[in-house]
């Protein structure tokens, strides 16, 4: 079995779906950032069979935990600091996001319009529809995830 | 400072208070023929539409009003490129209100986020068109009575008809209702108003043949299939004559059925059906001034005595 060390500052990002890692990788934008990460592919888990997991060494203020609710709710993400989880943070489907996701809608405003952020408003929690502000054009989340 | 994006923007009171005041205005015109003295309404669309622009123009100068503005995408400054956004930061010095059509869905509710004066959704593409909802349920209100305990058809393309999706938007907020989807297989209701419907345990029904439940109705909506919905001209050829309403299909009906259209009416609706005392659909067009009218007050905060 592969050995991933510890980190001593930092946050981990575990119970992601197996084969998401990297799409949550560049959502969060952890490409720019110069810190260790650790990508942990398909890892056994009692709960979910396989799951990835993410170590990143950074700042906790730099993850962005709107996108991370949006894109999947239950991952658990745990703070750490001195080597030890100190916070584990509850993740919530933000009412709202913006400048993630695009409205691919042809019709719609922010396909000409200037500057104009993409925002996407949460329609339905049950079913975690989200809803372009402007159009009201669906967010298929399948989509989301093919990078 | 209040907008008019989607006709779910107003409560169903204030829904019936602008009613109120849209019937005021039908019985006592010279009373509001200079509501609006002095104030400027700047008409900005982006693509023709001559009677909604005609409608909101006409309830303006019925108001003592004047009117401002441009009819097409090329004769204003959008050729040149300007934004939306742009746009209505000049026009917002120029006027004191704003009616805007845009082909994009979406264009009028960025003019809002921006704007310095009320503006009104006059049509955002396939999106919204909450003026023509206003007109609808004003219209059925004044000749029925009341918005509620309804059999309402709509029938033809419903699947792109912004109208039928709005009207259906506004009168799920009523007492029984019960909706009749009559269209093609194509040109069926979309899912996601017939989730919508089922949530809230709004009965409805889809048929094929307008025949087999004209008997039924209290209401019938027609709708034209319009051609710039369709990708194909085969498929909107071979569509289009489907659903025709005649004097035959009308003697099914009960004899105090309504019959509505948002218009333009290109042949769904046979010109013989236009003598027929159920034919709502002229009328429709003026209570459509009438509401613009009591929106522009509204909106302005007019209030007269």
């Amino acid at each position: 079995m592969l050995n991933v060390g510890k980190i001593e500052e930092g946050f981990v990002l575990d119970h992601i779906k197996a084969g998401q890692s990297l799409s949550i990788y560049h959502h969060l934008r952890l490409d720019k950032l110069d810190c260790t990460v650790a990508i942990i592919k398909n890892a056994r888990s009692g709960k979910m069979d396989k799951k990835d997991i993410l170590k990143v060494e950074c700042d906790i203020d730099m993850l962005n935990l709107d996108i991370l609710g949006f894109i999947d709710h239950n991952i658990t993400v745990n703070v750490i600091k001195d080597g030890m989880i100190v916070e584990k943070k509850d993740l919530v489907l933000p009412k709202q996001i913006r400048g993630v996701i695009k409205c691919k809608n042809p019709r719609c405003i922010t396909s000409i319009e200037q500057e104009l952020p993409h925002v996407f408003l949460l329609a339905d929690e049950k079913k975690e529809i989200y809803r372009c502000k402007y159009c009201d054009e669906k967010f298929d989340k399948i989509s989301f995830y093919k990078y | 400072m209040r907008h008019l994006m989607s006709p779910l923007d107003f409560t169903v009171k204030e829904l019936s208070d602008l009613f109120d005041l849209a019937e005021d205005i039908e019985h006592n015109p010279a009373k509001y023929s200079h509501a609006c003295a002095g104030k400027k309404l700047a008409t900005c669309f982006y693509e023709p539409s001559t009677r909604t622009r005609l409608s909101f123009e006409s309830a303006m100068l019925n108001l003592g009003g004047n009117v401002i503005g441009f009819s097409d995408a090329g004769s204003s400054s959008a050729a040149k490129g300007e934004s939306v956004s742009d746009t209505i930061r000049v026009i917002s010095c120029f006027a004191d209100i704003c009616a805007m059509r845009h082909p994009k869905e979406g264009a009028p509710m960025v003019a809002a986020e921006k704007s310095g004066i009320p503006v009104i959704n006059a049509g955002d593409g396939g999106h919204q068109h909450p003026t023509q909802t206003l007109t609808d349920l004003l219209t059925i209100r004044a000749l029925k009575g009341r918005l509620d305990n309804f059999t309402i058809g709509l029938c033809g393309d419903l699947k792109f008809g912004r109208t039928v999706h709005s009207l259906i938007h506004a009168l799920v907020r009523y007492e029984n209702i019960k909706f009749i989807f009559i269209s093609p297989e194509e040109l069926r209701i979309p899912d996601y108003i017939t989730d919508m419907l089922k949530q809230r345990s709004v009965p409805y029904e889809e048929v094929i043949r307008l025949e087999d439940t004209m008997a039924d109705l209290d209401l019938l909506y027609m709708t034209r299939v319009q051609k710039e919905r369709f990708f194909n001209e085969e498929d909107y050829v071979r569509l289009k004559d489907f659903y025709i309403l005649d004097k035959t299909k009308m003697k099914l009906a009960k004899e105090d059925m309504l019959v509505l259209h948002p218009l333009p009416r290109v042949n769904e609706i046979s010109v013989e059906v236009d003598d027929d005392e159920r034919a709502a659909y002229f009328k429709q067009v003026q209570y459509g001034v009438y509401v613009r009218m009591a929106l522009i007050l509204t909106l302005l905060g007019i209030h007269v005595d």
